[in-house]
């Protein structure tokens, strides 16, 4: 089988995939740009129910934010590991990004189901209804990410993620990265800007 | 068993140009469903107080005819294009992802059927194509109308972003030696500027549309106004998605009079970067004037004069564009094929459509028209007399280059001058109609009115329109069995999808071009001095076909008719199907 040598050359240089995951993270920011401009033109115009300042729990929340801080870093450390060919600390960074990762999602289930104990809920006024639309979208966001880095561990364990599929973890941590910014946003546009 | 093997290639394909021709044809197919949903809106119309069908039937009718000619004809037979003619004019064996071409293909069909399913069930969407809220609440709106409609233009959405990413990376990143960005053709050029507005305007009407399920399915407020919700919430986001869709409409159809105008005028496009930059502008200026769809809510005098001004000032870049198509034709050799006459009926009818509407980007006068059938004749003389005029152009030019044949010139001129007659009878007196009062969306009239004599004539048109695209039908018929056979170059045309044979191979290119001028076929040394070799000479990787694009598609349309029916266990199955699929795709070898 010959490669023809011309599909291998690009006109940028850079591999098609990774363009193609930044075009994809643009139109993802269009998405969240409407969640979270909704957000805004809603706040403060609930008639019933609690809201941000009687429920929101700013310290609890900084902690989850830090835990998805550091899982860029892991994240980071995972792309050297496999760039370098260093199979253990691929594994050792893909699993704490992965956990990391998991941990944030557990604070959102634990913070979701407080919220609803004390009375805000989806349906029981406008910020209930974009908060939990803009915080589960992100959420949402976050699990995908975490299912592509355990199926990565996955491939590592089979001895199919070697150096030359450094891409591959690549494209995941530009994915996890933006998950990671977006949040950065959340966090500061619903908690610290009440 | 033979039949079997040829069906599962086409379903298994991965192939630009086939994958293009699936497009073509099942928009074709919907463009047909769309035109008689008009048809029999027209019958209806055509004398007052008629009583064709009820006043329920026709909001369906004029709701699936908008929804299904913008999302199920226009679109994908604009896609259809960028398939088959973009890898090819930029020197390219295929996209860049040519499952993910697959897979947006797959759901773009299963989509669509998905849609118009709601006849069969007696559910069709009703609310119109722009589905106000909250008009489009389960108290206003109870059943499945709304949610097959939202529903799937969600699948839909998920169809044109993949493909809208796939074709930004195959221009980008796959173009040949020496295609600089100021040399590719325009038609590439208008493909990557829609494709750049797909994938920042669908996230919008995502997440409006996403609003809109959670209030329906999960009782959410965000368009309730008895909790603090804004109607407005939707239009705006609903238009900031809209008015760069129209764009989505007009800019291939711009992108094809722009090969087929210089081709037919013996002349190279005249003022090439202005009509380049004329497109980059339309779609940057097209994010900045959204509201004047909404100058009757009250948005107040100074927003109103902001979105007046923005609409005015996108007036000139189109100009520009159809100043530069005049140009090129002026002092040219002119030969009036079918294609031609396609483009310059385009041009012709995009001049009447855009200065109408000028007239509603003032404020004071769309407070007159808005809602009424000027409205209606306006977007049509862009949409039919622009869009549809422009793909038929596209559809005449390059049917030679797709199937080896060149369709009948005389039947052609038959379908042109039916066309142009039956859509100018259509879509001209809609103006008076409107300014006379009468109101859209609305299934019958008064007699009083005085109105019957111009619906009747409009109803006239409407049925010639339908017969030239019967005669389009015959010619296709026609030319499957006699046309004549088409040579590599049958126009003498300057790009590079005319330097290899029609059809093209399988590889399209025996060897990759080296590109040396924005015309390689025209200037003497455009393009390498050697004629592209008969054979290829060395064995070129193909990639085969794969099962799982399709399969992935199929779990979305289960998953999306689990939420349509509420019915988790369906919605589990379907997401099953999709995972499976996203893995098995990326686990299976498939070298590009
Ligand atoms: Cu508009």
């Amino acid at each position: 089988m010959t490669h023809a040598e011309a599909t291998h050359r690009t006109s940028t240089g850079l591999d098609s995939r990774k363009i193609g995951m930044w075009t994809f993270i643009g139109s993802e920011c269009l998405l969240f740009g409407s969640l979270i401009s909704t957000y805004l033109v809603y706040h403060g115009k609930s008639v019933a129910g609690p809201t941000t300042r009687e429920i929101l729990n700013i310290p609890l929340t900084s902690i989850s934010t830090f835990v998805l801080l550091m899982s860029s870093l892991a994240m980071v450390l995972a792309l050297a590991a496999v760039t370098r060919g260093d199979t253990l600390w691929t594994r050792v960074w893909l699993a704490t990004t992965a956990a990391l990762g998991s941990v944030f999602l557990g604070f959102q289930v634990y913070e979701f189901t407080a919220f609803v104990h004390e009375g805000l809920t989806l349906q029981v006024n406008l910020f209930g209804s974009t908060f939990f639309v803009l915080t589960g979208t992100h959420g949402a966001h976050v699990a995908v990410g975490v299912l592509w880095l355990l199926s990565l561990l996955v491939r590592s364990f089979q001895g199919k993620l070697g150096p030359e599929k450094a891409l591959n973890v690549e494209l995941a941590g530009l994915y996890w990265h933006f998950v990671d910014v977006v949040w950065i946003v959340i966090f500061t546009v619903v908690y610290l800007l009440q | 068993m033979r039949l079997r093997s040829r069906i599962w290639s086409w379903v298994t394909t991965t192939d630009h140009k086939r994958i293009g021709i699936l497009y073509g044809v099942s928009a074709f197919a919907f463009f047909l469903v769309g035109g008689l949903e008009a048809l029999i809106m027209r019958l209806q119309l055509a004398s007052s107080d008629n009583s064709v069908v009820s006043a329920e039937t026709f909001n369906e009718l004029f709701t699936m005819h908008g929804t299904t000619m913008v999302f199920l004809a226009v679109m994908p037979l604009s896609a259809a294009f960028f398939n088959f003619v973009v890898p090819l004019q930029i020197g390219a064996r295929d996209v860049a992802f040519p499952r993910l071409n697959a897979f947006s293909y797959w759901v773009f069909l299963l989509g669509g059927l998905f849609m118009n399913v709601s006849f069969l069930v007696g559910a069709a969407p009703n609310t119109g194509w722009f589905g106000y809220a909250n008009l489009t609440s389960s108290q206003f709106s109870p059943g499945l109308h709304v949610d097959f409609w939202a529903i799937g233009l969600q699948v839909l959405g998920i169809a044109s972003i993949a493909a809208g990413i796939n074709f930004i990376v195959t221009i980008v990143n796959l173009r040949a030696p020496g295609m600089r960005l100021m040399r590719m053709p325009v038609f590439t050029w208008m493909t990557l500027v829609t494709q750049f507005i797909v994938v920042t305007a669908f996230p919008v009407i995502t997440a409006a549309l996403v609003f809109l399920m959670f209030d329906r399915t999960f009782g959410t407020n965000f368009y309730v106004v008895a909790a603090g919700g804004d109607v407005l919430l939707w239009q705006h986001l609903f238009w900031l998605f809209g008015h760069p869709e129209v764009y989505i409409l007009i800019l291939p159809a711009m992108g094809i009079v722009s090969e087929v105008i210089p081709t037919f005028s013996r002349k190279p496009l005249f003022g090439y970067a202005v009509v380049v930059y004329s497109g980059l502008l339309i779609a940057i200026l097209g994010w900045g004037v959204w509201a004047h769809h909404m100058f009757q809510v009250g948005l107040g005098p100074i927003a109103d004069s902001v979105f007046a001004a923005t609409t005015m000032l996108i007036a000139i870049p189109t100009g520009v564009k159809i100043f530069n198509w005049i140009a090129t034709m002026w002092g040219g050799k002119l030969n009036f094929t079918t294609a031609m006459l396609f483009s310059v009926g385009f041009i012709a009818m995009f001049i009447i459509g855009g200065l109408s509407g000028v007239m509603h980007s003032s404020p004071p006068a769309d407070l007159q028209q808005t809602d009424t059938y000027f409205v209606v004749a306006h977007f049509h003389y862009v949409l039919v007399g622009g869009s549809v005029l422009g793909l038929f152009s596209g559809i005449y030019y390059w049917w030679p280059k797709v199937f080896g044949r060149l369709l009948s010139e005389s039947i052609g001129k038959w379908h042109f001058w039916l066309t142009m007659i039956g859509a100018n009878l259509t879509f001209f007196p809609m103006h008076f109609v409107g300014l006379l009062g009468m109101p859209r969306r609305v299934y019958t009239y008064d007699v009083a009115l005085g109105l019957d004599t111009l619906n009747l004539v409009v109803t006239i048109g409407a049925f010639a329109m339908a017969l030239g695209t019967l005669v389009f039908v015959g010619n296709v018929c026609w030319t499957w069995r006699k046309g004549e056979a088409a040579t590599a170059n049958p126009w003498d045309a300057a790009m590079l999808e005319w330097a290899i044979p029609s059809p093209p191979p399988v590889y399209n290119f025996s060897v990759i071009p080296t590109v040396k001028s924005r015309l390689p076929l025209w200037s003497e040394d455009g393009y390498e001095p050697k004629p592209l070799p008969e054979d290829p000479p060395g064995p070129i990787h193909l990639p085969d076909g794969s099962y799982w694009p399709p399969v992935t598609a199929v779990g979305i349309i289960v998953a999306a008719t689990g939420l349509l029916t509420g019915s988790l266990w369906v919605a589990l199955a379907g997401i099953g199907m999709l995972v499976v699929g996203i893995y098995a795709w990326a686990l299976e070898p498939f070298e590009v």
